[in-house]
């Protein structure tokens, strides 16, 4: 056996509830991240993401509340992600329960606070989110900030090695063009960043069929995130695994105990 | 249960965990700063359970690569090094290969468990060894008398974590 390819699940979590996008008709409360994120834990999903998109700092107060309650409930890894800023931000969505968490327009806007978090917690904790576009840049492919609405001028390849110099264990790679089309991940993009890191991998944006999975996979990617196929049924979490196994890919079967 | 960084407490608790994130100086030295290398040393001389996680299993090696080269408890006498893999840190769900008549993994030997490092040990010599493979194989766990310590994190490995932390207990 390998490296089993982890299947993420993201939740967009706004004063504590989940938003955008969410149908499911065996839940109690569709809303509540807590439920949805131990449900996901029981169909066998392999790590949690947790995008804090609150806008006030009440809101904020919030998000840690739903963090030391998922962690109370789902003994799996949870990234929280969305408006980290400092150190202390970080400090204390880790002793709120998270394992890792994601930086992406505050280290832009300051790529010290990339060192800053890895020489205090270590690479493994940070992960870099790079919401990134085809553009005319060098590489062909550009960092975005605000949901794909503004441009940053920085080149997605030297944006993830320069970061990578600077401190981080993980790359979740957002595809702005396909985010949402659930028309497949954007493959191109994926291997083009393979081949020029060696961290782990996690691609994003564009999830639909079960195909488009194993396509993210050859490209090479090491962990798929999605967010809308899971939240309104298309998949469940456990079919998307059997097929993977079924065409020969390392995935985490549900636990038998 | 308590957290604690009371010599006393941990020097005399039925069970001790030594868990951890972060690099491996950082951690010995604020063990150091606790007496901790001796009181583990004096669990393990007493036959007093103990579970190290992570790098509080790398910790109790000899020493470590991480950074520089840095003396660790030394309780086991092999080096914790960087694993030779295409991608870093090995982040994910392993299967583990468990060491025949292991008492943490009983029950659990076919499950997968969540691993998050760089570094590892790839031999003891006292002890049962449990192996994974990630590049190379290394040490995923070992059980030796009352000191035992995984690689991956049991408390982040689901169902599969919670039944072998079970195990440990119900050893006590």
């Amino acid at each position: 056996m390998s490296l089993a390819t982890r299947i993420i699940a993201c939740l967009d979590v706004d004063n504590g509830r989940v938003v955008k996008g969410v149908n499911f008709t065996d839940l109690v409360d569709a809303g509540d991240p807590v439920e949805m994120a131990t449900l996901y834990g029981s169909e066998g999903i392999d790590e949690l993401t947790f995008l804090d998109i609150s806008a006030s700092a009440t809101n904020r107060e919030t998000t840690y509340e739903v963090v030391a309650r998922t962690a109370e409930q789902v003994f799996i890894p949870l990234t929280v992600g969305g408006g980290v800023r400092t150190v202390e931000d970080v400090d204390r969505l880790l002793r709120a329960g998270a394992d890792k968490v994601s930086v992406n327009t505050a280290a832009i806007a300051r790529p010290d606070l990339i060192s800053e978090i890895s020489d205090r917690f270590g690479n493994q904790v940070l992960v870099l989110s790079v919401d990134a576009r085809r553009a005319r840049t060098p590489s062909g492919f550009e960092v975005t900030t605000h949901g794909g609405r503004t441009s940053t001028g920085l080149d997605a390849l030297s944006w993830i090695e320069d970061a990578t110099q600077r401190g981080i264990g993980e790359v979740l790679l957002n595809s702005m063009d396909a985010d949402g089309t659930r028309a497949g991940y954007d493959i191109g993009m994926i291997s083009r960043i393979r081949e020029i890191s060696s961290l782990p991998l996690i691609a994003s944006g564009g999830a639909g069929s079960l195909e488009d999975f194993a396509a993210a996979i050859e490209a090479g990617a090491d962990a798929l995130l999605a967010a809308s196929v899971f939240h309104f049924g298309i998949h469940r979490i456990t079919d998307v695994k059997k097929y993977l196994s079924e065409h020969g890919y390392p995935v985490r079967m549900s636990s038998s105990v | 249960m308590v957290l604690t960084s009371d010599p006393k407490v941990a020097r005399e608790a039925t069970g001790l965990v030594v868990p951890g994130v972060g690099a491996f100086a950082a951690c010995m030295d604020g063990l150091r700063n606790v007496g901790a290398p001796e009181i583990i040393a004096a669990r393990y001389a007493d036959e007093r359970p103990t579970l190290g996680i992570c790098i509080g299993m790398q910790i109790l090696f000899f020493d470590s690569d991480e950074n520089g080269l840095h003396q660790g408890v030394g309780i086991w006498k092999s080096s914790v090094r960087k694993l030779e893999a295409p991608i870093l840190p090995h982040m994910g769900w392993n299967s583990v290969e468990p060491a025949s008549g292991s008492t943490l993994f009983h029950g659990v030997e076919d499950e997968s468990f969540y691993f998050v490092h760089s570094y590892a040990a790839r031999d003891v010599a006292s002890g049962l060894g449990t192996y994974a493979t990630h590049g190379q194989r290394f040490l995923a766990a070992v059980e030796d008398g009352s000191l035992s310590a995984t690689q991956f994190h049991p408390e982040k490995s689901g169902r599969a974590g919670l039944a072998l932390i079970k195990n440990w207990s119900k050893s006590l």
